[in-house]
């Protein structure tokens, strides 16, 4: 059986007298694809951030390898192993595609109180950089201006660039958002290609994609977890069609 | 592209500066020695701005502090017969570090309104501090006894040498900012000023770096502090006034905020502006305050983005 990387035990955020989060229980295994799926509101995106340490939770704890990681906040978890991305886009548009990966690189490459030296001519930062640029598939886009480049690819280099942090667990938030039918089954394609090496929660409206990816999933009502897993499991749950499922078919 | 026409303008501009000392010789104007020193001495002042400002998007309102810290270090010395240069330059640049230090440890923690908020009041507390010490002059302010001596090395008494001096300094600092600004350290609060979400998610702190940027502004600063007061031979808490750090501000924006000539502009063109408009009539700032908005409406992206067109 394998180990839980990640353990969400009894976590709770509320706002005002919305439940976003209501006692929600969570393990994610190691190398699982875990799937978060729910309506619109359901709190998926209050989940992930309470997850990436971007928001505080109400009660409850988060344990990370067994580590309780609940008072950490972002940058701290990111050294622990976490990375996300975000529902809506966040890139240095100013910067070239290979800059905002080199900076993710330069993230995990000890403290950056180096003054001197040009980040941009250090190969410890460019190299790799570059080659999770190509493992994305957009080597070729390296020294484009991010804002320049396409919705999907930005999109892809927001994957790059949690990637390029090493992370134990990476937290996509609808990483197909907004994409055309081909762009968002290449995205798959290659999410698929993490799976097994990288832990994955990944939510996302787009079933095709999670059924695709997803080793279990769980389904999020009104900050709670009715349902939770194999993906066949999930579409026989006769609560998860009233809840979710049935809208759609 | 981009990069060789801002470092041409850069270079063409040093070298009109490194001509000034002969030609007003030549034209017997000593004057324009006195206001193009003053000029260099602000460029200095705003670079050390454009770095928060600019570079760390920390929009300091009280950024002429360090300026009157510098000028205080050098004339408090030199009132107590202390005016080893050395020392007195030291001093100001250890004291205005350490106040950027503690302006900044406060006023990081905060961002946007608050920031320029807290800073301002900082500044104002220094500045009323400045006027309530009557052994200093309070705010009639006091003279310079004697100016920074380096005996053996400058003579700032000489007004040839004091300007090259500080034509050095300001060479000198660029270069700094633009190593400063390209490293990994400049990486990061720039970044951080970009995206800050996106930053902290990576894995980067940004609290830390941006107080270590705050405090080598300071520092920067405080060096102008000190060449300022040697300037002028006069001191007074003036220098740290609200309306000083609003021209600080104006010099790095008119001139381009993240640019590397642009505080250099910046700071010429407003002070050439300000001596042009006050020499035709006393009401000057009536015509200065217009021609600035005109030119943050039209340069958007400040002088120095003139010759960068290519990014629109």
């Amino acid at each position: 059986m394998a180990s839980a990387l990640l353990e969400v035990r009894d976590l709770c955020k509320a706002f005002g007298a919305l439940r976003a989060t209501d006692h929600v229980e969570l393990e994610v295994h190691e190398g699982e694809t875990h799937a978060v799926i729910g309506p619109n509101g359901a709190g998926k995106t209050t989940l992930i951030s309470q997850l990436a340490g971007n928001l505080r939770p109400d009660a409850g704890r988060v344990l990370f390898s067994g580590e309780d990681v609940t008072p950490l906040p972002a940058p701290a978890r990111s050294r622990k192993g976490f990375a996300r991305s975000f529902q809506i886009t966040s890139i240095y548009r100013e910067f070239t595609a290979l800059d905002n990966v080199a900076l993710a690189v330069q993230a995990h490459a000890g403290h950056s109180f180096r003054f001197w030296r040009a980040a941009r001519e250090e190969r410890s930062l460019r190299e790799p950089a570059r080659a999770v640029l190509e493992e994305v598939g957009l080597g070729a886009r390296a020294d484009v201006p991010a804002a320049s480049l396409a919705h999907g690819e930005q999109r892809q280099l927001e994957v790059a660039m949690a990637l390029a942090t090493r992370p134990r667990l990476l937290l996509l938030d609808e990483p197909v958002a907004g994409m055309g039918v081909e762009e968002s089954q290449r995205m798959v394609q290659f999410l698929a290609t993490l799976k097994g090496r990288a832990t994955m929660i990944l939510v996302e409206h787009d079933m095709d994609a999670v059924f695709t990816l997803a080793d279990r999933i769980s389904v999020l009502v009104y900050g709670r977890i009715i349902a939770c897993g194999a993906p066949a499991e999930i579409r026989a749950n006769s609560e998860v069609r009233a809840a979710y499922l049935g809208e759609e078919s | 592209m981009r990069f060789s026409a801002q470092l041409l303008a850069l270079v063409v501009l040093l070298a009109l500066l490194a001509a000034v000392p002969p030609l007003a010789e030549l034209l017997k104007q000593p004057f324009y020695l006195e206001l193009f020193r003053r000029i260099m001495i602000f460029a200095i002042a705003a670079l050390s701005l454009n770095l928060i400002l600019g570079y760390g998007g920390m929009i300091s309102f009280g950024h002429a502090v360090y300026l009157g810290v510098g000028a205080y270090a050098v004339g408090v010395l030199a009132h107590y017969g202390i005016t080893n240069g050395w020392l007195q330059w030291a001093l100001a640049i250890g004291a205005s570090a350490v106040v950027a230090a503690a302006i900044g440890a406060v006023s990081i923690r905060t961002s946007g309104i608050y920031f320029i908020m807290i800073t301002l009041a900082f500044s104002q507390m220094l500045y009323y501090l400045g006027i309530s010490i009557e052994e200093f002059g309070g705010d009639d302010g006091m003279r310079l006894p004697k100016k920074s001596q380096f005996p053996g090395l400058i003579d700032l008494d000489n007004p040839v040498a004091f300007y090259y001096l500080v034509l050095a300094i300001l060479i000198a600092f660029l270069y700094l900012g633009h190593r400063l600004v390209n490293s990994r350290f400049g990486m990061v609060i720039r970044a951080a000023k970009a995206n800050e979400p996106r930053t902290r998610a990576i894995g980067f702190s940004p609290y830390p770096y941006r107080l270590a940027a705050f405090v080598i502004a300071g520092a920067m600063g405080g060096l102008a502090g000190a060449l300022l007061v040697n300037q002028t031979v006069f001191l007074t808490p003036e220098f740290m006034n609200w309306t000083r750090s609003g021209e600080l501000m104006f010099m790095v924006i008119l001139g381009g905020v993240a640019t590397t000539a642009g505080p250099v502009l910046g700071a010429a063109v407003l002070l050439l502006l300000e001596d042009l408009l006050a020499g035709w009539t006393q009401h000057w700032q009536l015509i200065l305050g217009p021609l600035l908005v005109l030119s943050v409406l039209f340069f958007r992206r400040g002088l120095a983005g003139i010759f960068s067109r290519d990014h629109g």
